[in-house]
């Protein structure tokens, strides 16, 4: 049984992964992601990782994947292909590139020799993989980690708001590009001397 | 079920998402891409944490997700940006730091 269930969730997992790097429409890309990430989270089970499953479903295929979809629906990813397709010496050099470090991968892990992957692995200890098992190695164990993961987080959700923040300074956006404000071009907050102290902190408001 | 056939299909998830962010010219798709290679990293974990019967290794896979979260919101975050200034969303065009 457990075979029958590891070879649906995998045969979607890697159905999900290359149809994520095939298809053309970023929005089509995206849900062949969540397919992947779901199935993957079968496996996860298998491997008695049933917080690891949660959490992927919960935060991955829930709310990072809304994230996604909002980004593709905000740049309009649904009617064409944002990119034309790359030259077809690359896209075939990349495929060699793909072939040949899954070859490598696969003779790296079969040939190590290691006789747990023989195996179904260590047996079974009940409450492995529970969430009351993760929740005590990261109080205990794994501490400084899960504090400097919160921290990473915090600067994380700063740093998105501050770059995807609506910038009113510059003289016309529309046509203001990185290399033109490098060489000066186009007057920025910082060129005109500051009126109130509101300004100097802040976009003027027009 | 051979823990090795979970490696096997990490591995072959792995190099999709290399593959993918070679050929692909969409940041999305690339970040997509990054995605994926996290994820086949992750089953790696997790499969070895199972042939130990040690969770260490899935704390780590739960922290891999927490910094793909994050490479999620300021990658997106840049995209954003990008889009904001009307450049376009293609990293063979976005090549103003001589990448």
């Amino acid at each position: 049984m457990a075979e029958v269930i590891f070879f649906i969730a995998a045969i979607g997992a890697v159905a999900g992964a290359l149809g994520t790097v095939l298809l053309r429409n970023a929005f089509h890309s995206v849900l062949s992601l969540v397919c992947h990430l779901i199935a993957l989270a079968a496996l996860f089970l298998l491997l008695r990782a049933e917080f690891v499953a949660a959490a992927q479903v919960i935060v991955y295929a829930g709310a990072v994947m809304v994230l996604y979809v909002f980004v593709v629906a905000y740049i309009g990813g649904g009617d064409r292909p944002l990119a034309g397709p790359a030259g077809p010496g690359l896209k075939v050099l990349s495929a060699l590139f793909a072939g040949v470090l899954f070859a490598e991968l696969t003779i790296a892990l079969v040939g190590s020799g290691l006789s747990a992957l023989e195996s179904e692995g260590a047996p079974y200890e009940p409450g492995f993989g529970s969430p009351s098992q993760i929740g005590g190695l990261f109080l205990t164990k794994f501490l400084i980690a899960f504090e400097i993961a919160s921290i990473l987080l915090l600067v994380a959700a700063v740093g998105a708001v501050i770059l995807a923040r609506r910038r009113s300074g510059l003289e016309d956006p529309r046509e203001v590009s990185v290399a033109d404000v490098m060489r000066g071009r186009h007057g920025t907050l910082t060129d005109a001397p500051p009126e109130t102290m509101l300004e100097a902190g802040g976009p003027p408001r027009r | 079920m051979n823990l090795t056939w979970y490696l096997v299909a990490s591995a072959l998830i792995f190099s999709a998402g290399a593959g993918g962010i070679l050929v692909r010219r969409n940041p999305l798709v690339i970040l997509l891409c990054l995605e994926l290679m996290l994820n086949a990293a992750n089953l790696a974990l997790v499969a070895f944490a199972r042939a130990h019967g040690n969770a260490d290794g899935q704390v780590f896979a739960l922290i891999v997700m927490v910094v793909a979260a994050c490479e999620v919101a300021v990658g997106l975050g840049l995209i954003v940006a990008i889009f904001r200034r009307r450049l376009p969303i293609d990293v063979d065009e976005l090549r103003e730091l001589q990448g």
